[in-house]
This record gives structure tokens, sequence and C-alpha cells, in this order.
């Protein structure tokens, strides 16, 4: 079995200590998990959802600025931390599975570990307003 | 594959008679399979070693988990490493922005240390580790980064077929006493799945390591979860804290049986024990 770099799993303790939502991804970008934080901002359980690929999480929360207009996944921070290894940051608008509007600032890095591995990616959601 | 334990102490040696049980001495192994021979950690238990059992003609290789004192302070006095015909092999993480090689010589040179490490007559040989697997005559060795502060490395030695896993500073989940249930997610858990003897960290009892979150060591039961999960065969309780006496120890691995039970052996590590695999 192919167990998760350390430096994922410190990742997952910390967002597990936090309450800021936080999602971390490995290197193609496949959701390997969001803290209970982000479950709040999604609508969903970890538990229910599980791992998701970049493809799904990209689309299913139907990222859009302030105008409405659809965000391509490729100008999300994490897609783009994820994609070009480097940090990435944007404010915009998603819509929860539970029906609700956030807008939400997001900062995302590309996590480097020690072996000078790119082993994934982080991204901590701030919340700024929520319409029903 | 023979292992003896010649160092089970963590943090600091120590020589007090309630203290002569299980040992003094600080973190080290060595592995003996026919004349080849293998040591894991140079804690003051490396002084121990019958150093005449060894061909002086044969490369020694000495392999570091990381390079908190407990585990290189016996590292200047190992004799071998004076002997100008001996070649010498240290092997330890990398993983720093300081080599290996540079971060050894804070500790062996002056005012620490009489000699600098490039003075040293075996001007042994250094080799940075991380997620690798190495071969070293009949053993192959396996390294992973584990969770514990600063660059730190598990090793899983396997040779003629059985293997032994050694984790001795080890806290695989900071700040929680149970491991995450996905077993991917548990730090060190491929280095120790179903290996034949598991050497971990177990430095504190439960309410005891609530007090010391995040110094980077294990308590009894959360190191014998970590066995049961990767089902270890056989789990020595390692790292024992020199706060506490023989004694102590004793009653508290008593205590932590008494109310657990496994299908896997538990013992105490003891310096000086012998264990086939
Ligand atoms: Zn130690
Ligand atoms: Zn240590």
């Amino acid at each position: 079995m192919a167990g998760r770099s350390i430096e994922i799993i410190l990742s997952r303790q910390l967002a597990d200590c936090l309450n800021v939502p936080v999602f971390i991804v490995d290197p193609e970008g496949n959701l390997l998990f969001y803290n209970a934080a982000a479950e709040g901002l999604l609508g969903r359980r970890f538990e229910d959802t599980g791992e998701m690929p970049m493809e799904m999480w990209s689309t299913a929360f139907h990222p859009t600025d302030e105008n409405g207009k659809s965000i391509p996944p490729n100008e999300l921070p994490l897609v783009n931390a994820t994609k070009n290894q480097v940090p990435s940051h944007k404010s915009f608008w998603l819509r929860s599975l539970d029906g609700k509007s956030h807008n939400v600032t997001v900062m995302a890095i590309p996590i480097v570990g020690r072996s000078q591995e790119f082993v994934g990616a982080m991204a901590i959601f701030w919340a700024n307003t929520t319409k029903a | 594959m023979k292992v003896i334990l010649h160092g089970t102490r963590g943090a600091y040696p120590t020589s007090t008679p309630d203290n002569q049980k299980y040992g003094g001495d600080t973190p080290c192994i060595e592995l003996i399979h026919n004349d080849d021979r293998l040591i894991i950690d140079a804690g003051t238990g490396i002084i121990g070693i019958d150093w005449n059992q060894y061909d002086p003609t044969k490369r020694l290789d000495i392999l570091l988990t990381h390079l908190h004192m407990d585990h290189i302070q016996g590292l200047g006095f190992c004799k071998p490493l004076f002997d100008p015909n001996r070649e010498v092999h240290i092997w330890g993480p990398g993983g720093s922005i300081y080599s290996l090689q540079t971060r050894l010589n804070r500790f062996l040179s002056p005012p620490l240390f009489p000699v600098v490490l490039r003075d040293i007559p075996s001007q042994p040989e250094i080799h940075e580790l991380s997620n690798t697997k190495i071969e070293l005559g009949p053993f192959t060795v396996h390294s992973s980064f584990i969770i514990h502060p600063g660059p730190t490395l598990g090793y899983r030695v396997t040779c003629d077929g059985k293997s032994l896993t050694y984790i001795p500073d080890h806290e695989p989940m900071i700040g929680r006493t149970k491991l995450y249930d996905d077993d991917s997610w548990v730090s060190g858990f491929d280095l120790a799945y179903e290996t034949d003897l598991l050497i971990h960290d177990s430095q504190y009892e439960n309410e005891e390591y609530i007090r010391k979150i995040g110094w980077g060591h294990s308590s009894m039961q959360i190191s014998a979860e970590f066995a049961a999960r990767t089902k270890a065969g056989r789990l020595v309780f390692f790292h024992h804290d020199p706060a506490h006496n023989d004694q102590h120890r004793s009653s508290t691995f008593e205590a932590f049986m008494s109310k657990n039970s496994f299908d896997f052996p538990i013992e105490l590590a003891v310096q000086g024990q012998e264990i086939e695999i």
C-alpha cells in the first residue's frame, strides 16, 4: 500500500485543528481531504463524499465571479497551485451542496516536502459572506 | 537475523541504581546475520558493542534515524571511527537545507567535541537518505520520513526473509490518542506493515502524553495501536523515559497490559537483550 507522505499527513493533522476550511489535494489534484470547517462550507461531510478527482470538485461547487459568470477550473487557486506549482489567490463565489452561496477568499500553496518532491497542494478558505 | 539492543533509553543516559533493569544507555541496536553486521543509531549504547567480533577489513555501516543528541551521543566514542584503515559509512536523514555532514559537524567539532568530523581517522563517508531503498550486504534497508521534530527516518531492514522495523522516536498523531482509520494516513505504516519485529517509541503513558503533545513521542497505547494496525508480529516498547525508574516503568507496563489484550506479544526493551527473528 502506498502511504501518504508525512507532509500530507501533517497537513491533514493541521487542518483537523483549524476552524477555517482547508482542502488538501495530491499532485494530480485529487481531493484527499477537507476538514470539518470545509464540510460546513460545502454542505457535505468528507465521510460521505470521500476522495474526489479534480474534474469533479472543481465544478461541483459552481464557482462564479462577482457578476455570476462561471470561473473555469484552471482559474481556481487550488487548480493553479496544483497544475503550475505556484501559490495562488482569489476571491469568488461558490454554491454549497445545500444550495447556499458563499463569497470566499482562497489562498492555495503547493506542498514541497523534504525530499524536494511536490507532494500535493493545500487551500485555505476564508468565508466572507453567505447568501441563502 | 539477530538483533541486539545496546541502548534503550530515550532523551539522556542514566546510571542510577534504580534504572539498571531496562538499561541506561541511549538508542543503538545491532543487527547480525552470519558475519555481516549493521548498526542503527549511535546513542551511548554504541559504546557497548563488542568490536572484537567485527572483521576490521570489512566496511562498517551506521544508520542514524535523526540527529537528536540521544541518537548520536556515542558516535564520537565509537572505536572503529578512529582506525585510519577502517572503511566507515554513516547514513542519515537528508531533507534539511543543511547537509547531513554540516549538521553532524555541529556536534562533532569544538567546543562540543575535540575532533572535527573531517579529521576523524577513518574519514567516514556520509550518505543522505530520504524515502529510499538501499542494499547493504545481505540487508535490504527501506527508510521513510516519519513524524518527529526535525528530519527523522524510520527503518525497515529485511534479511533472509525476515524483517525488523525500527522507529524509536515517533508521534504518529499529534495531539490525538488514536490513529486515523485509513491506513494510508498513518505515518510509518508501510515501514511496519506485517513486519516480524517492531521496535517502537513508547515513552509515555496516555495521561502523560496529553501533557507532552508535540514533543515527538508515543504513548504505550498509540504504539500498541500502531503495531496492531500494521499487523506487526511482535512489539518491543522502546525509548524509556529516563525520568521514570524501573519500578515505575514495570508497573505502568503491567497496568497497561492488564487493561488491554493484543494478539501479538509486547515487551519492554531491555538493554543487552538479544532477539532472534
Ligand atoms: Zn530519542
Ligand atoms: Zn528524537
